[in-house]
């Protein structure tokens, strides 16, 4: 039987268990399920691995696939190739932590619960908010209930998104609406940034948000000078999605009036694992924070006046409130959180500027390198940070099998989610890639069409 | 033992530094060149300056403060804290599953793919479903998606007044939460007097605007609904669906499927049955399983197969889209696989075999000195009401904090909802008779000293790193950041 080692009680024990329960047996704990349901034949699974050929099959599966170590990156889209430095693996890998559950006990949870409490104060001094939450699934769930959390402060229905966020998050955004009876309404690109003049226009009484992104999805900085002013004027709120990396160097959305932010945060020292797990990030003024989804840490003292961090403001949440909830959320990504708690304590407030610098001056070079190439063409003009768009002379797959063969990962093809931009495909650069990389990318592209 | 532990931002030093990166070798431009100023940011960002050494020294001392299933006995009712096999973390940390880019050509995860493949195979065998979606990241995402699948089926054959979901009162508070953001109205159902659902008051309730009914068998009270078939079939005659919560599934596999009790639609919690860790409150993933006649409406894409070779299918017109970004949290999923690999059937049957062993020798053993309504047999947990302690002036929530300082994670407390002073009890199997006992004396101790002075068991904990803690405070006066005074 396969397992064994994780199944302590031997055939003694069970008997002794059994006798001392009162039984004859163990069918007998099982008698009230109603026979005409019962399996009465073995379950058809493949039959059981000891760790070594477990091991092993993992590593024949794992094998089969391309990977950031075997190949130069330059997909990004939401998720990146950044660099992760080694210290987090060694605290998320203490198992005090891993193993343990979401933190209702505070008095033995206090590493868990500070550990949330310090990565809440990062993420708020990033965005300049004043509250941020323990985390959500990814990206686009945070931009979802983000966008649900500002229908349920304005008592709206109806939210405004810009085609220049992700259209993944869109995807997710648009189920989640269309389940819950809410209207969305898609803001039209101008030059690949948000159509200003035509927000000014759609944004009215009734509309509760309005969701950009900073960079936005084709990696432009958007200049969001003054639009708060037209949402606020409305009494809708501004929802930023933001890339956690760029806040380094990129005017914070407290600087542009936003009043909750979201975002992805797997750059900040977390694995891609082909999407996931992931990390939503939610934050927002303060005056939001009873409306806030999902697990908050705060501080308090105990019996002795001891400073302490217990889980908050729990009336906000299904295990107390059920139906009247802000969310359903339960568990979140609390150890990628932690993780990325690790990164941005190791990094620094320096280390964190540096990595943003050289995104933005190696995606500037990748992009000069691949614009100068025949055929190649910028298809917006702006600010890009580590990510640009970019018109290729042919199908973008067929670009991408022929860079695989020198183990380099192109560009994502986003002509999918944008019919009008045919053959068009997102680069991202970011601190890892060297020049010496980028100028293979270049030179493999040389004279393709 | 008392003491506090400094916070990040009361430590490091202007200049210090953590890390190590190369330095820029391309051919760099004027910040201001690249980016107007008016699009910089002004401040320099507010985080600490620390030193490797101290950052590793201070979370490993945050570790220390914590307490996981490696520390010792964890009996979380309704959240399986099982043993987190150690390869299950090696396997997902492979570069070839954890450095996979999400965008990257399918003829490139072909690994990935058959992993996803072959653990819905395995899914739908244990579940009895027609396949499986792994998308939803944690089990109440699940649950979200499984409700937006059932709502997509009404909508599309033009059931539009279908606008309530039934939950009953043993429900997990994730359920009626679930149902609300799914835009549904909840109808609670109540229990009878053996703990079941009551049949009457669930046939009084479904009528034609009833979408589903969302269900966890075993419910948290660790019991079986004995009338399930009559349940389902009350349900479905109105025309409703229904949801099993698959939070409580590790009672029962190899035993009985949900398919085959009449679920439409099923989430499992693969961070509670299959062994993957819970990570303070997550990565978890919630799969969800649905019958032939809902496979339309599950989430894009699916992994399907065609000669050898494995993709992504899109091709679902009536698809409610997309519930996470990309595909789910594959890397959990690879530790769940690995799981299921190394139990195989006969392994998985034990795993249920011994959770409601475990489950029923503990409440026989607690039963001594503890009230534990309804006297039927469980399947992996319990609940316990210490109404009678908490007359004396020790309640469930004092009988917890005593349990910290003798070295136990206490049960769920105040849930389920209709047992007064509850303490839901989850002993599963990887849990030895020895462990049991220990833990059977440790609450025939606490229940002795509140006959003797229940005064002191409620000002507890005395033995952990902070004493009792205030939530109300901390509600009342919030403080959610650290702020430089």
């Amino acid at each position: 039987m396969g397992g064994k080692h994780y199944l302590p009680l031997t055939d003694e024990d069970r008997r002794e268990m059994l006798k001392k329960i009162g039984v004859k047996s163990v069918e007998d704990l099982f008698s009230d399920i109603p026979e005409e349901v019962r399996l009465k034949r073995d379950l058809d699974l493949p039959p059981a691995m000891s760790e070594l050929e477990a091991v092993k099959h993992l590593n024949s599966l794992a094998a089969k696939n391309k990977h950031l170590n075997n190949c130069t990156s330059f997909m990004g889209a939401g998720v990146y190739d950044h660099f992760i430095p080694s210290v987090i693996k060694h605290i998320t890998g203490r198992s005090e932590f891993y193993t343990s559950y979401t933190p209702y006990q505070p008095e033995i949870s206090q590493g868990i619960l500070q550990a949330i409490f310090e990565y809440q104060t990062m993420i708020c001094q990033l965005a300049g908010m004043e509250v941020a939450n323990a985390s959500m699934y990814d990206g686009g769930t945070a931009v979802a209930e983000g966008a649900i959390m500002g229908c349920g402060t304005t008592r709206r229905s109806k939210a405004l998104v810009s085609q220049s966020v992700s259209p993944f998050y869109r995807a997710v955004l648009q189920n989640y609406f269309n389940s819950r009876g809410l209207d969305l309404e898609e803001i039209p690109l101008k030059d690949g940034h948000t159509d200003f003049s035509k927000l000014e226009e759609m944004v009215d009484d009734k509309t509760a948000s309005v969701i950009l992104q900073q960079p936005n999805f084709f990696g432009l900085v958007e200049d969001l000078d003054g639009v708060a002013d037209t949402i606020h004027n409305h009494k809708a709120v501004l929802i930023m999605a933001v890339d956690p990396l760029s806040l380094p160097l990129l005017k914070p959305p407290v600087d542009y009036g936003a009043d909750i932010v979201v975002g992805e945060g797997q750059g900040l020292g977390v694995p891609p694992s082909f999407g996931g797990p992931l990390l939503g990030i939610m934050a927002a003024r303060s005056r939001f924070v009873r409306q806030l989804p999902g697990r908050i840490a705060g501080e308090t003292v105990d019996s002795e006046g001891n400073r302490g961090f217990v889980l908050t403001l729990q009336t906000r949440e299904q295990h107390i409130r059920r139906e009247k909830a802000s969310s359903n959320i339960c568990s979140n990504e609390a150890l990628v959180a932690l993780a990325a708690a690790v990164y941005m304590a190791a990094m620094g407030p320096q280390g964190m500027r540096e990595v943003a610098e050289q995104c933005l001056q190696k995606a500037a070079y990748t992009r000069e390198k691949l614009t100068a190439l025949d055929g190649f063409k910028t298809v917006f003009s702006g600010h890009n940070f580590k990510e640009f768009a970019i018109k290729v002379p042919g199908k973008p797959e067929e670009l991408n099998k022929k860079l695989l063969q020198k183990d380099i990962l192109g560009g994502v093809d986003i002509s999918p989610f944008y019919p009008e931009l045919e053959n068009t495909m997102l680069f991202a650069v970011t601190e890892k890639r060297t020049r010496e990389e980028i100028d293979t990318l270049v030179r493999e592209l040389e004279g393709w069409k | 033992m008392r003491k506090e532990k400094a916070l990040l931002f009361e430590m490091g030093r202007s200049g210090r530094q953590g890390y190590s990166l190369p330095s820029s070798d391309v051919p760099g431009k004027s910040l201001d060149e690249l980016l107007p100023k008016k699009m910089q940011r002004e401040e320099p960002l507010g985080l600490p300056e620390l030193s490797e050494v101290e950052v590793i020294r201070h979370y490993t001392e945050l570790s220390t403060r914590n307490f996981g299933v490696d520390t010792g006995f964890y009996p979380l009712g309704s959240c399986t804290m099982k043993y987190n096999p150690k390869v299950n973390e090696e396997v997902a940390a492979l570069p070839g599953f954890a450095l996979m880019h999400p965008c990257q050509p399918e003829d490139t995860a072909q690994g990935a793919l058959e992993l996803y493949y072959k653990m819905e195979q395995h899914l739908k065998e244990l579940t009895g479903m027609e396949r499986f979606t792994m998308q939803p990241a944690a089990g109440a995402h699940g649950e979200l998606t499984g409700l937006m699948v059932i709502q997509a089926y009404h909508r599309h054959r033009g059931d539009h007044q279908r606008n309530k979901v039934l939950v009953p009162v043993t429900a997990h508070g994730t359920n009626p939460a679930t149902v609300t953001m799914a835009g549904y109205e909840i109808v609670q159902i109540p229990a009878d007097e053996r703990g079941n659902v009551d049949l009457e008051a669930l046939k009084e309730a479904v009528d034609e605007t009833t979408s589903a009914l969302m269900l966890t068998n075993p419910s948290t009270l660790g019991l079986f609904e004995e009338e399930i078939l009559d349940m389902a079939k009350a349900v479905h005659d109105a025309g409703g669906l229904l949801y099993y919560d698959g939070a409580n599934l590790n009672a029962i596999m190899g035993y009985v499927r949900p398919g085959d009790m009449g679920f439409d639609v099923v989430h499992l919690n693969i961070h509670k049955t299959f062994s993957t860790p819970h990570g303070g409150g997550g990565p978890g993933s919630g799969p969800v399983g649905v019958k032939e006649r809902l496979i339309p409406f599950l989430p894009k894409p699916l992994v399907d197969k065609k000669d050898d070779r494995f993709y992504f299918g899109y091709d679902l017109p009536n698809s409610i889209g997309k519930i996470q970004s990309f595909f789910g949290n594959f890397g959990v999923v690879v530790k769940a696989y690995n799981y299921v690999c190394m139990m195989g059937a006969e392994g998985l049957k034990q795993v249920s075999t011994d959770a409601v062993i475990n489950s029923n020798y503990l409440a026989t053993l607690l039963q001594k000195n503890y009230y534990i309504p309804y006297d039927r047999f469980r399947k992996h947990e319990f609940v316990v009401s210490a109404k009678p302690q908490g007359k004396k002036g020790a309640g469930a929530g004092d009988i917890a904090k005593a349990l910290l300082d003798r070295g136990f994670h206490p049960p769920t407390v105040y849930f389920p909802l209709i047992v007064d002073e509850a303490l839901m009890t989850e002993p599963n199997e990887t849990e030895s008779k020895e462990t049991l006992d220990a833990y059977a004396r440790a609450m025939e101790e606490i229940a002795g000293a509140i006959e003797e002075d229940a005064e002191k068991i409620a000002a507890g904990p005395y033995n952990t790193v902070v004493g009792r803690l205030d939530e109300v405070r901390a509600a009342r006066n919030p403080i959610l950041r650290w702020q430089e005074e």
